[in-house]
């Protein structure tokens, strides 16, 4: 009789295999979760199964939740395979709350998703509402009437304590309601009161959004989904300018400018540029969404169009207009600033590095590369002495290339050495300079090393060094090459 | 025309250019050509390099790379305007081959590191247009790319775009290629370079950076070379240095060429040991 195979979906609980998820084929057949593989088999010949991947899972409800963000910022994760949306203020955007509930039902249906949404003054009132009685809009202040007659379950207490209940007659979250609070917390906890008043829209519980809510926003709606480059460059063109007119207002500019665009499927792709001086001219934000769509190596794959697309800054700075120097040295600094984000944006910050110094003598700790943007130059100390060659090598490697060596005497510096298989004879050295370990770093096999300045006869110049004092801390020294020099 | 007809034209536009460029404040140097040793290598190259331009500098073995970073950068920092910042863009393979960039050798050489902006990246396609680019920013000093071996994205082309962005923004570029057989010659000059035997010190220890270099193509004059040049860090400036015979070995076409640099006059060579 049945058209197909019913599907369950099954996780390892204890050694079995057990029911987590089934589809409306089998919650007809009244299998429920937590039945054993084997009992439900035992019930109905050759259930489709599958094994439950919890992975896979979250990245869909993810994707799900970045999607919703078109609905408001305020997008949280709730629980397994449920999601929060904070509407305060937006639902008008959408011609009221029946008509968002509906239009959002009606598009994650497309996507092949099934919802059960509900929406009420208090997040919490909203969850069980949303499990009890999907589809149901209370209005201000309704909460505490709407959900009386649900079900104690669906306060999300624990099975004990929900048991417990049940057993004391306590049925219905109206049976609870009309209680005196006192009572009910010293026998069932403070917990419980906290979630009567969290349902009936008493107290509200906050919930925490996965993203950050932009300082300023703008977005394009689209009934007809573009999907054009040309078109899309020209929308964001719009909101670039909609944005810097929004930053001018405040009198800031924005540091990270995300790009967000909504594909008519529910595929949702995210753009950040960052900048590294607070910035509002449209201009120059085209200019660097344009390198890194450039440099996308997937481009933008519009597919069927995008029926949204948003430009949102986060981080915004306070903005000194520019005065105009007749110097040229605040046009310069400009310049530069200018290419050091358009390359981030190409090529990605971390590409675009500047040296910071550190505070230790140990060579390869001496500096840190660091991303342009993120870091402003420090200068640098350095103590030369006029008409002295370079002490510190042009290039270091890191880490250092074990040598072998030969010194005429084990503590002297080194007469040749074989690196990379090629044997080098030391025409001249100066040495050693020795560099002792932090000792609040050291381990024990942090060992002094003695560095030699060497030039080999064909006039290349290497600095080696030998690792522990030979006689106290080894007697087989170790050779290695550190860098080299120009 | 002939050829010395077009030189000479060229040369002239060269100047009309300079001069039209030297109310413009943001580019200095455009046209304008810096000494580098005072001495036989201006001369061989007219009186001094370029600004503004290609140049490019081949080491003469892979294990010249380090000397070659090392005057590529004193390069710059004779072409550079003080205090202007530079840029080095190096591809993920010449930090294998010979190791990263170390803020205190730069300082070393007469390079406060904060002036220092560090491109790295994996391809040399991106590497060439990352260099455009940052060649085409006129508040720049001078530009370093990095390239190593003979990658296909690099050709005639792709040079001269360098040599158009240095040429509008007056900014020089130094493309340095290490592990490379040459080929594409779009740049003004194109150097080998080897790292020299330096003058000694006292108790035998090596001395100030020397490089021995030739000039393999010059646009404008015919190439030159061997010379064998000291870096004077202090001076910013580099200094001819006594050649013996033995160190032409890598060299041997070039020697009977042209006469060894003459010694600096009067300048103390020794020094104490720090």
């Amino acid at each position: 009789m049945p058209a197909e195979a019913p599907l369950l979906i099954t996780e390892k609980v204890k050694g079995a295999l057990v029911i987590a998820a089934r589809d409306p084929a089998a919650i007809r057949l009244g299998l429920a979760p937590g039945l054993t593989l084997a009992e439900a088999r035992a019930r109905i010949a050759d259930p489709a199964v599958a094994e439950a991947d919890p992975a896979a899972d979250a990245a869909l409800l993810e994707r799900i939740a970045d999607w919703c963000d078109r609905y408001t910022p305020l997008v949280a994760l709730d629980g397994p395979g449920g999601l929060m949306l904070d509407l305060t203020g937006v639902a008008h955007l959408f011609g009221g709350e029946a008509a968002m509930l509906e239009d959002c039902l009606k598009r994650l249906n497309t996507f092949g998703i099934s919802a059960r949404i509900a929406i009420a003054g208090s997040a919490d009132a909203a969850r069980a509402l949303a499990r009890a009685r999907p589809g149901s809009i209370v209005p201000p202040g309704g909460e505490a009437l709407a959900v009386r007659d649900l079900p104690v379950t669906l306060l999300g207490l624990d099975a004990a304590r929900s048991l417990a209940l049940t057993r004391a007659g306590l049925k219905t979250i109206g049976d609870l309601i009309d209680r005196p609070r006192a009572p009910l917390a010293a026998r069932f906890g403070a917990e419980c009161v906290d979630r009567i008043a969290g349902l009936t829209g008493l107290v509200h519980h906050p919930i925490s959004p996965r993203r950050l809510v932009p300082v300023a926003l703008a977005e394009r709606i689209f009934f007809e989904p573009v999907s054009r480059t040309e078109d899309i460059e020209a929308t964001l063109a719009g909101l670039a300018l909609d944005v810097a007119r929004l930053l001018e207002k405040r009198g800031e500019g924005g540091r990270r400018f995300e790009a967000v665009f909504y594909r008519v499927d529910g595929f949702v792709r995210r753009i950040v540029v960052t900048t590294s001086r607070p910035n509002r001219d449209a201009k120059a934000l085209i200019r660097l969404f344009r390198e890194k769509l450039d440099a996308l190596s997937d481009p933008l794959e519009a597919g069927f169009g995008f029926d949204l697309v948003r430009l949102g800054t986060f981080a915004t700075e306070p903005f000194d207009e520019i005065e105009t120097s007749l110097d040229g040295r605040a046009r310069d600094e400009d310049a530069l600033t200018d290419l050091v984000d358009r390359l981030g944006a190409r090529f990605g910050p971390e590409h675009v590095l500047r040296f910071v110094p550190e505070d230790t003598h140990i060579p390869e700790r001496r500096a840190r590369a660091v991303p342009v943007l993120a870091a402003p130059a420090v200068r640098w100390q350095a103590d030369l002495v006029a008409g002295e060659p370079p002490l510190r090598p042009l290039s270091l490697f890191n880490p250092p290339e074990p040598i072998e060596a030969l010194a005429e005497v084990p503590d002297g510096p080194p007469l040749r050495f074989r690196w990379r298989r090629v044997l080098h004879r030391v025409a001249r050295a100066e040495g050693p300079e020795r560099i002792a370990p932090e000792w609040w770093r050291m381990s024990d096999d942090t060992l002094d090393r003695d560095y030699y300045r060497v030039e080999d006869q064909e006039g290349r110049r290497f600095w080696l060094y030998r690792e522990g004092l030979y006689g106290q801390e080894t007697t087989n020294p170790r050779w290695y090459l550190h860098g080299l020099f120009a | 025309m002939g050829t010395a007809g077009r030189v000479t034209v060229d040369a002239l536009r060269r100047q009309v250019a300079a001069i039209e460029r030297a109310g413009d404040g943001t580019r200095p140097l455009a046209g304008r050509r810096l000494p580098v040793d005072h001495g036989p290598v201006d001369a061989a190259i007219g009186g001094g390099l370029a600004a503004g331009v290609l140049h490019e500098i081949l080491p003469a073995a892979v294990a010249d790379s380090a000397a070659a970073g090392g005057f590529a950068l004193a390069l710059s920092l004779c072409l550079a305007p003080a205090e202007r910042p530079l840029v080095w863009i190096r591809a993920a393979a010449a930090v294998r081959e010979s190791g990263e960039l170390h803020p205190d050798g730069l300082a070393a050489l007469g390079l406060d590191p904060a002036r220092l902006i560090l491109v790295r990246l994996g391809d040399a396609a991106s590497i060439l247009r990352a260099g455009v680019e940052v060649a085409r920013c006129a508040a720049l000093g001078a530009v370093i790319v990095e390239l190593y071996g003979d990658p296909k994205a690099l050709d005639l082309t792709s040079e001269r775009r360098l040599m158009l962005a240095a040429e509008q923004s007056g900014v020089s570029v130094i493309l340095l290629r290490p592990g490379a057989k040459a080929a594409p010659g779009g740049a003004e000059t194109r150097w080998r370079l080897a790292s020299g035997q330096t003058q000694p010190l006292p108790m035998n220890a090596p001395g100030r950076p020397a490089f021995d270099l030739t000039l393999l193509r010059h646009r404008h004059g015919p190439p030159g070379g061997p010379w064998r040049l000291e870096w004077n860090r202090d001076a910013k400036r580099f200094e001819p240095l006594h050649f013996a015979t033995e160190t032409l070995r890598r060299d041997p076409d070039a020697l009977p060429r042209v006469e060894p640099a003459a010694p600096a006059a009067g300048r103390a060579l020794w020094r104490h040991a720090g």
